[in-house]
């Protein structure tokens, strides 16, 4: 039941954008890829995703090939919730989630309908998309990606477009979501939150693959100068996660930069 | 059968009769004592004449449907990937050959030479789509703008050897002909245009309904889309095929007839869910509604010759085009 990279090297017009990286991902977790502008992180979740075919290596899904799967039946297993969250066309919510019910292709009433409870979207679902707000946008965008009933959800920065209470939430249903033992992979920006809820961290730097682990250790100072040039330290108390409180991340003294610049 | 599909049933089956008895002669229903010459007007004049119209107005319709569902955009045109222009080239340059022709060709050698100019626009379009598509997937991304932009590319192409074939026309004759011929027209078409028309536009129609399901995933865009299953090439494929059908056989048969596949969806939407699969069948009866109501006009008004059904359109069209740019200016498309 693990999706998992070997030797995974991705070009994106020419430019390699991930090289050679080997990462067994478990379901029932959130895992999430951290990196900064530019190291490769969304690019590894298309990948990851089978939308975007290996240059060398491969990706698989419970040891099958994932370029070998047709793509419905890959549609199937796996969710991929995109960054951009334009919506063509002005339909109705219930409408939008049920697009999530295409790789079946069965209007799976239930689980459009469980998608919708799940996400506390029920009262909104006759609501046209153009009247939502940006959270309830975000949240509709992911009931989409639920109601597919995949077995693996990846979201490129579900939260970057919202404010405190909703990122919460947000993180929230996807906990819920692990723990219903669905794989969470998420590409996130904010380390704090990543340190704080995810269960496991990749941190990637020009397409390589610089530290794996538990946040603590995914994320300690170290990796976060070598990787950001930044240098921090965390505040806090660790091995808190999910409770109120948690870590934050302050810059610290010392260098800005590290002498192998921000990639 | 959808709700929108059903109003534009009924209005159609409305149209219809009312279409058949309007003309320079009205036919009298009631007149039980009908010449032959009503009959005549209307098994040999009116009918297939109606019956065109519905055909390509319901392929203008679906192909409007479903390039905006491709395109993601309510102000995207059949006319966008060339084939029409291309359609038109080939017809233009049966006025040349025409001449070169035995007699017995003569009859067939417009629209197939219209229908041979849409299969190569088609061809070029799969060309084109080819690169496009793997180009995508290896993540250079725009897969779809870079193919629109290839289809304007080819439009205007052929505008310009259109351009040059009108300039350089053999004779002032063959000269007002192909002008002419160029702003569609039903006028005095007969059972044969639809044998050629009918069946192509229906095969057309078909492939484009079977796309329905791939232009819903795209509502999300490109990528939320392959990751629901779509598969770009196979899509783009279905759609190359689709309008090169639809779009061609009506130009073989008619000329060019312009902003009803762009007008038409914008009528049918409202009424619907507004996905893209709910519009493609809609559509096709509100084309066919449109272009029947469009040309039982220009046959009735009283004047020296017959506007030309394309041009008439296009009067209505491009109005309402502006209003619409209006529309989205004030966010409410």
């Amino acid at each position: 039941m693990s999706l998992a990279t070997e030797n995974l090297t991705l070009t994106r017009g020419g430019r390699v954008v991930v090289s050679d990286l080997s990462a067994t991902l478990q379901p029932g977790q959130i895992t999430a890829i951290v990196g900064p502008n530019g190291a490769g992180k969304s690019s590894l979740l298309l990948g990851l995703a089978g939308l975007l075919a290996p240059t060398t290596g491969a990706v698989t899904l419970d040891g099958a090939n994932l370029a070998g799967l047709h793509p419905r039946t890959r549609a199937q297993s796996i969710g991929y919730l995109p960054q951009t969250a334009d919506i063509a066309w002005d339909v109705a919510v219930e409408n939008l989630v049920a697009l999530g019910r295409l790789p079946w292709r069965d209007r799976g009433t239930e689980a459009v309908d469980a998608a919708l409870a799940a996400l506390d979207l029920a009262p909104l679902r006759h609501r046209p998309v153009s009247r939502l707000s940006g959270g309830e946008r975000a949240r509709v965008l992911l009931a989409r990606v639920l109601a597919g009933e995949p077995r693996w959800i990846l979201a490129d920065e579900p939260l970057a477009a919202l404010d405190l209470a909703h990122q919460l939430s947000l993180i929230a249903h996807l906990k819920a979501c692990a723990r219903a033992g669905q794989g969470v992979v998420v590409v996130i920006h904010d380390l704090a939150l990543a340190m704080n809820h995810a269960d496991r961290v990749l941190v990637l730097k020009d397409g390589r693959l610089i530290a794996d682990g538990l946040p603590a250790e995914a994320l300690a100072p170290q990796v976060i100068a070598q990787g950001w040039g930044v240098a921090a330290r965390w505040l806090g108390e660790a091995g808190r996660l999910g409770e109120a409180g948690g870590m934050a991340l302050v810059a610290g003294p010392g260098p800005a930069r590290t002498d192998q610049g921000l990639g | 059968m959808n709700r929108a599909s059903l109003i534009f049933a009924v209005l159609l089956a409305l149209l219809l009769p009312l279409s058949l008895l309007a003309g320079r002669v009205w036919i009298d229903p009631f007149d039980t004592g009908a010449t032959q010459n009503a009959a005549l007007i209307l098994a040999e004049l009116r009918l297939p004449r109606a019956v065109l119209a519905v055909v390509i107005g319901a392929g203008l319709g679906a192909a409007g449907a479903t390039m905006q569902g491709y395109l993601r955009n309510p102000l995207a045109d059949p006319g966008l990937f060339g084939i029409a222009p291309m359609a038109a080239l080939g017809a233009v340059a049966s006025f040349w050959l025409n001449p070169l022709l035995p007699v017995a060709w003569a009859a067939w050698s417009l629209p197939l030479l219209a229908l041979l100019g849409a299969g190569l626009g088609m061809a070029a379009l799969a060309l084109i789509a080819g690169r496009t598509s793997s180009d995508a997937e290896g993540g250079a991304g725009g897969g779809i703008a870079l193919f629109t932009l290839a289809g304007l590319m080819l439009a205007s192409l052929a505008g310009a050897l259109t351009a040059l074939a009108i300039t350089l026309a053999p004779n002032p004759f063959a000269l007002s002909q192909i002008v002419l011929w160029l702003n569609g027209a039903l006028t005095d078409r007969s059972w044969h245009e639809v044998a050629i028309a009918a069946p192509l536009i229906a095969a057309g129609i078909a492939v484009l309904a079977l796309a329905a399901k791939s232009l819903d995933a795209l509502t999300l865009g490109e990528e939320a889309a392959r990751s629901l299953g779509l598969d770009p090439g196979r899509l783009l494929a279905l759609l190359v095929v689709g309008i090169g059908l639809t779009v061609g056989a009506g130009v073989a048969v008619a000329g060019i007839i312009g902003f009803v596949g762009l007008v038409v969806p914008h009528l049918v939407r409202p009424l619907t869910d507004r996905l893209p699969s709910s519009l493609i069948l809609p559509s096709a009866l509100a084309g066919a509604c449109l272009v029947l109501a469009a040309d039982s006009i220009v046959r009735v008004l009283p004047l020296v010759t017959e506007l030309r059904l394309g041009i008439a359109l296009s009067l209505i069209g491009a109005p309402f085009f502006f209003w619409l740019l209006l529309r989205m200016r004030r966010g409410q498309l």
